[in-house]
């Protein structure tokens, strides 16, 4: 059954299953029911990244130099981690400037520069080339294997002709495929439907090859996993391969591999292909984040099984990187490897399609195309359409960069394992990752640093890994690698600088990137960016900005007309009419009208897909006049963001400030209306008071002038009210004079040493009458006598005098009782006052010392009879206050009613204060 | 939720560093040096391991777009 036709049918039928699913998904794109919208089908299509090296290759690395393999998986794994961040960002920006490889996108971040962008294609060429003859080394030498096991491969490679190479023909009919799949559109910026639909088919197709295989040889070949480790368990030489010792490097190896897999993943063109020019949508990321990292998983997980196994069979397996192969042979198995054969089939072509669109969309735009608009741009006016040259550039470039891969494997590819040749393209690959990745963070990065870096570490790769690579292949002198050239030791390649013990890739990564980066930075600080470049990394560096996507940014003017004769020449009647018909209304078409920044701004888009962003420039700027791009907007536009922020931060700091200010407004206008309801009641009340005394002296002067026969008793009795009346009165006008000192602070006093008991004495003399009058029983308690205290006389007898009074108007109405009390409290005297009455409850006690307060009060007593102005109180505590003391309420200890009492300090002994001192208001 | 917010950012950050730390030398060279067996733990440990990165992956990321 493992004849050539039956093999050759197989591989080539498989191809030919693989174009009718590329055809399917055209149609299904073109119908609007794309096949690829979903994120399953975008990890798969990554999936892109295990080519026939992994398929093959991985067995062989893990036998010989154990778990390192896996390296080659767990880099990408933290990429991925970071997909969300910052292949997201990539994305972005590639959708938004229509970019079309990651040449492109290195030329569009430094200013569109075209010599940037020819730079890094011919990097890519140069390292990519010897990988995709690694994928056709892969198919011939596992088509070899399988037409002749049990004999080795290699006696009949070598005298094979080429014409019977089987990778030829694969070679050729993947040319055929990618063409037909791969240049449909002149647009490269958009997806490859039918490509990326039969790319996850492929990856699906590998996986489930390899993990046949595995399960195979663990629960077929070995009774499950244990017996198969027990059986190595038997050979410490095999089983001591697993441990860190069997790494390159060790230690320093390992970290090594991990940075240059991590970095290569992300500037693989191949995987800047999948990852951001063919991405349908940016949301696929987070399913990609996981899911990609789990296929490499199970792709690798029966990779340590095989290798031993394969390493147990012993000299029957051949080569370690065919033990997947030569595993399932050695069992007499006929479909196993058949299987495994498209499997690795379906590895190699589907990194082959990739990179070389990738690689032909670079050669034809960032090398061919900037050639083609300098010395033809003349010609061109009158050569009409471009269309055509551009595809058919891309096709040629397509067949030259296989036949070139073909020719490399043909020639010298024999002379490294297939490891090797991955490994020194991920080294050389890893070059871009400065200026790719400190370009997306760094505004600062120039294009003068990013070339300086980029031909720096390049020239540093080829000296430590391709050139050695020569040599070994026997082109170059081998002492080269063991003396260093012209015999200096310290320029070995493999050892530079003296630097030993690293293994060479690990060693590679160190010299390139610390020359790269190096320059990158350090020229970046020193060069001076042109407004293009500064305009480009701003864009790039804040793709993520919100406001950014939304604003048209071009400032230059051109006319409808030129632009429309240069879509025309460029792209095509078709492509013309979609970027007009999107941008105005057909009617609106004038050619000498000026085109909007929108139409401009469509209009570079769809050149930049089509020939990248460098050669779009360049034409864009033969219409267009003026400085295009306008710098200063789209760095206030990424200013915006903290701005508004700064803003909305002091706005509301201040909010929090008028909040707590009309706060406190609102409650001192509450007093202020409070103040002034009490002032109102205060004139009604005074106008009142005034009124009630004046009315009676009115009345009964009028009626002494009028009745001349009054008797003189009646008389006399009139004059006696008037003369009360008037004293009243005068003692009211006192009061409120007394209060208005009081409060303007204007209040003399005369303090002198005196004793308070004498002026209690004093006091209840001069109320003895009103309280006889009114039948009031006073008690009195003068328990300190003489009690000194610093005070004036007439203030105080007039306070002791209030208070005496005011108990005498409140006390009980059937047996009223005032009590009198004097007595030490420690430095202190104090007199206090108490009635039988109700008493002042809690909360009234100090508002009882509120001017006007009384007022109030009193109007509402049941007695129905005015007490008094309501000023005594609040002109009482004023004086007490002047001379120092206090004055409150409390209730009464002994009669149960209310107790107002006064506290002085007691006079210091031998005062010497004089009558001449006078105390004012505080 | 559009965009992963700027939390989801910084877990994602958080759990790249943890899997760089898991996947580096010092803790690689601890577990190497684990032979019970004749043979080295450090393949089993990296299956794992990268098991459990793939797993907070994706606990992490199919939260978000459940939401």
């Amino acid at each position: 059954m493992r004849t050539d036709a039956v093999i050759l049918g197989t591989a080539f039928g498989y191809l030919a299953l693989l174009f009718v699913v590329a055809a399917w998904g055209d149609r299904r794109a073109e119908q609007g029911r794309s096949l690829i919208g979903s994120p399953t089908v975008y990890a798969l299509s990554i999936a892109v990244y295990c080519t026939a090296w992994t398929f093959y290759g991985s067995v062989g690395r893990a036998a010989d130099h154990g778990p390192s393999f896996l390296l080659i998986y767990l880099g990408p794994t933290l990429a991925m981690l970071l997909a969300p961040v910052v292949i997201r960002k990539m994305v972005r920006i590639a959708s938004r400037q229509r970019i079309t490889s990651i040449a492109d996108f290195i030329s569009a971040r430094y200013g569109k520069s075209t010599s940037l962008g020819a730079l890094v294609a011919l990097m890519a060429l140069i390292c990519i080339t010897p990988y995709i003859a690694l994928q056709l080394k892969a198919i011939t030498v596992s088509h070899a294997v399988l037409v002749n096991y049990p004999n080795t491969a290699d006696a009949t490679l070598v005298d094979e002709r080429f014409w019977l190479d089987k990778s030829l023909w694969v070679a050729l009919v993947l040319a055929v495929f990618i063409i037909l799949f791969g240049t449909r559109h002149l647009d490269a910026s958009e997806r490859h439907e039918g490509m990326v639909a039969a790319i996850a088919l492929e990856s699906l197709v590998k996986l489930i090859a390899f993990m046949a295989v595995g399960i195979f040889v663990v629960f077929v070949l070995y009774e499950g996993p244990s017996a198969l480790f027990a059986s190595v368990a038997t050979m410490p030489e095999i089983a001591e391969k697993m441990g860190l010792e069997s790494v390159p490097g060790g230690a320093t190896g390992w970290a090594g591999m991990l940075i240059l897999a991590f970095l290569a993943f992300l500037t693989l063109p191949r995987q800047f292909q999948v990852l951001v020019v063919e991405n349908v949508d940016e949301q696929h990321l987070a399913r990609a984040s996981w899911l990609f990292p789990l296929y490499m998983l199970l792709i690798n997980l029966f990779v340590i099984p095989i290798a031993f196994a394969g390493l147990l069979l012993g000299a029957g397996a051949g080569d370690s990187d065919s033990f997947v192969l030569t595993l399932p042979l050695s069992a007499g198995l006929e479909g196993l490897p058949l299987l495994v054969f498209i499997g690795g089939l379906s590895a190699a072509t589907g990194m082959v399609i990739v990179e070389t669109i990738a690689l032909s969309t670079m050669v034809s735009n960032q090398l061919i195309m900037p050639l083609l608009l300098r010395t033809q741009r003349l010609h061109l006016s009158t050569s009409g359409e471009l269309a055509g040259w551009l595809l058919g550039i891309r096709r040629i470039a397509i067949v030259l960069i296989l036949l070139l891969g073909y020719l490399y494997h043909a020639l010298i590819g024999d002379s490294y394992s297939l490891v090797t040749i991955g490994l020194v393209s991920f080294a050389g690959v890893a070059q871009f990752a400065p200026a790719l990745l400190i370009g997306l963070y760094w505004r600062g990065a120039t294009r003068q640093g990013a070339t300086a870096g980029l031909i720096a570490g390049f020239l540093v790769w080829c000296y430590t890994l391709l050139l050695p690579g020569f040599a070994q292949s026997g082109w170059l002198d081998a002492t080269f690698l063991t003396q260093g050239p012209w015999g200096i030791s310290w320029l070995m390649p493999y050892r530079l600088f003296g630097l030993e013990d690293w293994d060479i890739y690990s060693h590679a990564l160190l010299w390139s990137m610390l020359a790269n980066v190096g320059l990158l930075i350090g020229v970046s600080l020193f060069s001076r960016p042109t407004p293009l470049e500064q305009t480009q990394a701003a864009l790039f560096t804040g793709a993520l900005h919100p406001n950014l996507q939304t604003t048209s940014l071009w400032r230059g003017q051109t006319t409808q007309g030129a632009l429309k004769e240069l879509l025309i020449r460029y792209l095509g009647n078709q492509v013309t009419h979609r970027v007009f018909n999107q941008s105005i209304n057909k009617s609106d078409y004038r050619s000498d009208e000026p085109a909007t920044a929108d139409l401009i701004t469509r209009s570079e888009q769809a050149l930049a897909g089509s020939l990248g962003s460098a050669s779009a420039r360049v034409l864009i700027n033969s219409v267009v006049r003026g400085e295009a791009l306008d710098l200063e907007s789209i760095l206030s536009i990424l200013d915006t963001t903290s701005q508004t922020l700064e803003y909305n931060r002091r706005l509301e700091q201040k909010s929090q400030e008028l909040v707590a200010v009309s706060d406190e407004l609102r409650s001192a206008n509450e007093q202020l209306r409070e103040l002034d309801r009490l002032k109102d009641e205060f004139v009604a009340m005074v106008s009142h008071e005034l009124r009630t005394p004046l009315t009676s002296i009115r009345a009964f002067a009028e009626i002494l002038r009028d009745s001349d026969q009054l008797p003189d008793e009646k008389r006399q009795h009139f004059l006696g009210v008037i003369v009360h009346e008037s004293q009243r009165l005068s003692r009211l006008i006192e009061e409120i004079l007394d209060l208005a000192r009081l409060e303007s602070g204007r209040l003399t006093l005369h303090p002198v040493t005196l004793d308070l008991a004498a002026l209690a004495r004093q006091s209840i003399d001069a109320v003895a009458r009103l309280h006889e009058d009114r039948g009031i029983t006073l008690d009195i308690s003068l328990a300190a006598d003489p009690a000194m205290v610093v005070g004036d006389q007439d203030r105080l007898e007039q306070v002791i005098i209030n208070l005496l009074d005011n108990a005498s108007k409140f006390a009980d109405r059937q047996q009223p009782q005032v009590r009198l009390a004097l007595y030490r409290h420690r430095n202190h005297f104090r007199l206090s006052v108490e009635d039988n009455g109700p008493g002042i409850s809690a909360d009234e006690r100090e508002r009882v010392f509120e001017k006007f307060h009384q007022i109030q009060q009193s109007g509402e007593t049941p007695r129905g009879r005015p007490k008094g102005s309501g000023l005594g109180l609040p002109i009482s505590r004023g004086i007490i206050a002047h001379i120092g003391g206090r004055l409150w309420v409390e209730d009464a200890k002994t009669l149960g009613g209310a107790c107002l009492t006064l506290e002085l300090p007691a006079a210091p002994k031998e005062s010497t204060l004089s009558n001449s001192s006078q105390l004012t208001g505080e | 939720m559009k965009h992963p917010g700027s939390r989801q950012i910084e877990r994602l950050i958080a759990l790249f560093a943890l899997a760089t730390l898991l996947f580096s030398p010092p803790l690689i060279i601890m577990v190497d040096r684990l032979t019970s067996l004749s043979m080295s733990w450090l393949p089993l440990y990296l299956f794992i391991a990268w098991g459990a990165v793939i797993g907070l992956t994706a606990w992490l990321m199919e939260q978000r777009s459940g939401r």
